[in-house]
């Protein structure tokens, strides 16, 4: 089971988290403008990386808030967690 | 030839066993040019091979495998074989498969094991049995075999099973009887041995690590561990690492991929009739042949690429199954492992043609591949082969998440990952 550090109440077991994928995803700001190739794109296909990923959070049972983070896939090793709208950090070398 | 007749078994039992040899050829290193190259050597880019060197006449063909074949979710799944899905177009595929499962140790002259013992998918509660009966009378209109059978029926056909249990009592449960196991690391060597005395190259420790398009975007070569291969065709087989090896060629997926767990115990005499799974409480069982109860826990919450997942995923299933199956309490698990599958957003693979002239991609099967195997690799090899989609594979398409024709099976499935 991983150790979350949740930005607002710090470090919590894995249970009372819920990963809610890819982070950084911006919802089309008009999403009638585009094709569904495009709409498709924005739903389904992701990054799906192995190593440094971004990645969004939810500490649903805890505070209930959604945070960003910084998780290595092929360790599961966090490098960092941060609040929304943060910048990303650069991944570890 | 390597038979296994029974006077070649005399004489090498008179000689020690000395006169074997490799059941394929295992070239060390592939030759610099191919008709049609399968990336990943597990059972569907074994059987792609297979079925490519058999039934179409494409020339020479190379499968690629990373590590060893067999080695990543073929020899690391729970070996559950049904078609009792619940859309049309997911039942005519699995139950594809099924039928070439009834044949296919003759068709390769080589004994998978294949079990047809039953899988039993139990209900609990109200909702699962209307969940089930709904699936049952699709399956019949669909021409696909699975009954209802009561709370005694189940007890009646799995013995082991505790129905009248406090916590998950059972209700009925839904019973596939042409469904069973097989056994994982003979489909992966039989499709090897069948395709390589059909000409086919299996190059194992050999990692691709580039794709080359020409100037009309066609893939021309790959680049690989153990060098440049001139190619016009190549078909992605690789399951977890399926986004990993399009990227090569610029296709983005739509996949994740997520530690799948499974465990056994320790070898005890025949006391599993059948498989069971119970999507509820998720847990799934059955006993292989060597004696080992074959129990498939569920997914991490997380994509990961680690082959391993969180010890509680585990012992969750582990506390299902001992309620389930009081006897089972005091037994003691022998190993876990976990593997690495691509999952899609509505948990059905994905089967065709890429956006890439000359690419092909066979990927998506999530949490059940091995069922597929064979009508995996069977459609697949006659969509590289025709440059069109098979018609079982066709709803299947990467281009279903732009039109919408999504295959739901994310609640059908037997138990929810």
């Amino acid at each position: 089971m991983l150790l979350i550090h949740c930005p607002w109440c710090g470090d919590r077991a894995e249970l009372e988290f819920r990963h809610c994928g890819e982070a950084h995803l911006v919802r089309p700001a008009d999403p009638a403008a585009l094709d569904d190739t495009q709409w498709a794109a924005y739903l389904a296909f992701r990054d799906n990386p192995r190593g440094w990923a971004r990645e969004r959070w939810r500490h649903v049972h805890g505070c209930g808030r959604f945070f960003n983070a910084l998780r290595h896939t092929l360790t599961d090793r966090f490098a960092a967690t941060y609040k929304p709208g943060e910048a990303w950090p650069e991944p570890p070398i | 030839m390597n038979g296994f007749g029974a006077f070649r078994l005399l004489r090498e039992a008179l000689r020690g066993q000395t006169g074997w040899e490799p059941q394929w050829r295992s070239p060390e290193r592939p030759q610099p040019t191919y008709d049609v190259v399968i990336i990943g050597g597990g059972g569907h880019g074994l059987a792609t091979a297979y079925y490519l060197a058999k039934q179409h006449r494409v020339g020479r063909i190379a499968v690629l495998e990373k590590g060893w074949i067999g080695g990543g979710n073929t020899g690391r799944n729970t070996t559950i074989i049904r078609s009792n899905y619940l859309f049309p177009e997911s039942a005519a595929l699995y139950d594809h498969a099924v039928q070439l499962w009834e044949g296919l140790s003759q068709e390769l002259n080589y004994n998978v094991m294949f079990s047809p013992r039953g899988v039993l998918m139990l209900a609990h509660n109200v909702h699962d049995e209307q969940s089930f009966r709904r699936h049952v009378h699709a399956n019949r209109l669909a021409g696909v075999d699975n009954e209802w059978l009561d709370a005694e029926g189940c007890r009646a056909f799995c013995p082991p099973l505790d129905i009248h249990q406090q916590r998950y009592p059972v209700v009925g449960g839904a019973l596939q009887r042409r469904g069973g196991v097989a056994r994982h690391d003979a489909v992966a060597w039989g499709y090897a041995r069948a395709a390589a005395a059909l000409g086919v190259d299996i190059v194992q420790n050999c990692e691709v690590i580039g794709i080359t398009r020409g100037a009309d975007g066609a893939v021309t070569a790959l680049s690989t561990s153990k060098g440049e291969i001139r190619t016009g065709k190549i078909g992605v087989v690789a399951a977890g690492s399926t986004s990993l090896v399009m990227a090569m060629a610029g296709v983005r997926m739509p996949l994740e991929s997520f530690p799948l767990q499974a465990l056994v115990s320790e070898p005890v005499k025949p006391v599993f009739p059948c498989v069971v799974m119970s999507n509820t409480v998720h847990a799934y069982i059955s006993q292989s042949d060597k004696g080992e109860l074959v129990i498939g826990a569920g997914t991490d919450q997380y994509p990961s690429y680690s082959q391993a997942g969180g010890v509680q995923i585990l012992s969750h299933t582990l506390e299902a199954i001992c309620e389930l199956f009081p006897m089972f309490r005091r037994m003691r698990m022998l190993r876990s492992w976990g593997g690495i599958v691509d999952t899609t957003s509505d948990r059905s693979p994905i089967i065709g043609l890429t956006p890439v002239p000359g690419l092909f991609v066979n990927c998506g099967w999530g949490t059940g591949g091995f069922k597929a195997t064979p009508g995996s690799g069977h459609v697949f090899a006659a969509t590289i082969a025709r440059g069109e989609p098979h018609p079982i594979a066709a709803p299947f398409s990467l281009d279903r998440f732009a039109t919408g024709r999504l295959i739901d099976e994310a609640a059908a499935a037997a138990v929810a990952h």
